[in-house]
């Protein structure tokens, strides 16, 4: 099946508009890139896009109300709304370390959440 | 009195990066004045990630990147008062400040290092008619709220600005649950990166509409809705286009300005588009020993080049204090061109100045195909090409001392767009 998608390249201001023609899912051709780096964009955009996503958790007994976390690596951008879905359910006990790992597996997708920061107990 | 060598007010990412790079360049007695309970100034509240691609190769959050920089701090053992706030500087370089801990007490300098940061432009600054209901936010108070506070303001949001800080709260606030209707902006381009317009708007289905604005705001006590309207080419809006929203809350994300009433009342002299000081290329101000840095001397996007440009006034404040860089040598000023807003540094000392300085500058408008151009007395020293240039990314061109010494009697030196005929 051809299928044919626009975007926006993000590569710099530029935001050139990008076409792209699929063919049973796979990439034939970028057009309207003016440098290279659309084209590479466009490719991973149009068949797997991922996001990193950053949020914040509640902490028990800790120093100050909230930890800000990552997932260690990018998700499906299809995915977003279900991970915060899912981390909306955790809480994390002071105290945490940068890097600590805060949940192994993100709403099945394989990838930790680790907490960016440190947050000391209360006194 | 105490005495201290080097007194760097503001422990964000500028006062941070400037102080380990004074260490490193030989000055052994510093202290860095913070305000805050913690280090790390703005990034704390900037958990979105994107910092740090150009410093270290990598995609960090905002604490990450103030992470990285204040564990070289400590590593250095540099003094770090928290919870101490700066009152005072005075042109003979003391500092007065207070903590709960300290009372009222005041440091002789050697030298001082500004690096304050910005704030948000006030509510006040924008004109929108009707009462001020509660509701109505600036996008910097909203990212701190959620984000270190744990509480979300609103859950049916407008926001009116297109630069980063609203885009990233716009996504922010659709993960936290709440419905982001559209964001509105008075121009005709968004001072945001294309990069956030992409991630945090169009991921979302979140409209982004140029050239609107707010004409009125509704509710008395909260906000209850607000009425957007399309501007003309003069920023007008125009009758007719007038669009309902429903909503509780209003973001403002309408720029930030530097962090000066310190610097104002020691006598700095402030550049007029900037209102960040005046420096020369050693980033020094009109008071002899007193450097500025980061976005107390000029709104940066990226915090990479605030970490860069504070380590340059780190450096210039060791040269300073071991007796170096001394004025008198001639200086040229720099001057704003065609499509160039402002230039920082105003001045080059072309004795003084390292092998090469970078100059940083904004333009005045969205161009396409220019060339920027620095030239001297009609001949030009550097042309660079460029696809495109905007006013919410900043530009930077790189000026050779070996080029400014060839010209012995340049009187000015201009940054200029050269457009395409
Ligand atoms: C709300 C907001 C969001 C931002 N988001 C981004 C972003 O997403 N990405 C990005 O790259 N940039 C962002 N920026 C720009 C960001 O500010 C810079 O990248 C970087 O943080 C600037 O570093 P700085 O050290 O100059 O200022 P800051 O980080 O603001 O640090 C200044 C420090 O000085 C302290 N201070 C001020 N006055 C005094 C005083 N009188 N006495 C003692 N201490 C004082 C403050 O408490 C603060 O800790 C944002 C800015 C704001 C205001
Ligand atoms: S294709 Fe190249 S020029 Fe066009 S927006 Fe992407 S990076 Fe910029």
């Amino acid at each position: 099946m051809r299928e044919s998608r626009e975007l926006i390249c993000i590569g710099c201001p530029m935001g050139c508009q990008l076409r792209v023609q699929l063919e049973d899912g796979a990439v034939t051709s970028v057009e309207g890139n003016t440098c290279k780096r659309g084209d590479t964009y466009a490719r991973r955009e149009v068949v797997n896009p991922t996001r990193i996503l950053t949020t914040t958790l509640p902490v028990r007994g800790g120093c100050r109300p909230t930890v800000a976390v990552k997932t260690a690596g990018e998700v499906p951008k299809t995915l977003l709304l279900d991970c915060v879905r899912a981390v909306r359910s955790l809480t994390v006990i002071a105290p945490v370390r940068a890097g600590e790992v805060v949940c192994e597996d993100l709403c099945g997708t394989g990838i930790a959440l680790i907490a960016v920061r440190d947050v000391e107990e209360k006194k | 009195m105490e005495r201290c060598d080097l007194v760097i007010t503001g422990g964000g990412p500028a006062g941070l990066a400037a102080a380990v790079s004074a260490w490193e360049a030989g000055v052994r007695d510093i202290v860095v004045l913070e305000r805050d309970q913690e280090l790390g100034g703005i990034l704390n509240q900037c958990i979105h990630s994107g910092f740090g691609l150009h410093t270290f190769q990598e995609e960090l959050t905002g604490p990450e990147y103030a992470g990285r920089y204040v564990e070289k701090v400590r590593r250095l053992g540099i003094p770090c008062l928290l919870d101490t706030m700066v009152l005072e500087l005075s042109p003979e370089k003391v500092v007065t400040a207070m903590s709960r801990e300290r009372g009222l007490f005041q440091i002789q300098a050697g030298a001082v290092i500004l690096a304050m940061g910005c704030r948000e432009r006030a509510r006040g600054a924008l004109r929108i008619p009707g009462f001020r209901p509660a509701g109505i936010y600036s996008a910097g108070t909203a990212q701190r709220l959620v984000n270190m506070e744990g509480f979300l303001p609103g859950r049916e949001v407008v926001v009116l600005g297109s630069g980063d800080i609203g885009l990233i709260m716009a996504r922010r606030m659709t993960l936290e649950g709440a419905k982001v209707h559209v964001v509105a902006e008075l121009l005709p381009y968004s001072g945001g990166l294309k990069r956030n317009i992409v991630q945090c708007l169009d991921d979302f289905g979140i409209p982004l509409k140029l050239s609107h604005t707010v004409i009125d705001i509704q509710g008395r006590e909260r906000v209850e809705g607000v009425t957007l309207a399309e501007v003309d080419a003069n920023l007008r809006p125009i009758p007719g286009t007038e669009e309902h929203y429903r909503c509780d809350t209003l973001l403002l994300s309408c720029g930030l300005i530097p962090e000066n009433e310190l610097s104002r009342a020691a006598g700095v002299a402030l550049h007029p588009t900037t209102a960040g000081p005046l420096v020369d290329e050693s980033l020094e101000t009109n008071l002899p020993g007193v450097f500025a840095c980061g976005n107390v001397l000029h709104v940066h996007d990226l915090v990479d080049f605030v970490s860069e440009e504070a380590a340059a006034a780190g450096r210039s404040a060791a040269r300073f204090l071991s007796g170096g860089g001394a004025r008198g040598h001639r200086t040229i000023p720099l001057r704003a061109g065609k499509g160039v807003r402002y230039t920082v540094p105003a001045a080059v000392d072309p004795v003084r100045m390292d092998e090469e300085i970078v100059v940083r500058f904004r333009v005045a408008g969205v161009y396409q195909d220019v060339s920027v151009v620095a030239s001297c007395g009609g001949e030009p020293l550097v042309r660079k090409k460029r696809m495109i240039v905007s006013p919410g990314e900043m530009e930077e061109v790189r000026l050779k001392r070996a080029d400014l010494l060839a010209q012995p009697d340049a009187e000015e030196i201009t940054v200029a767009l050269e457009m395409k005929a």
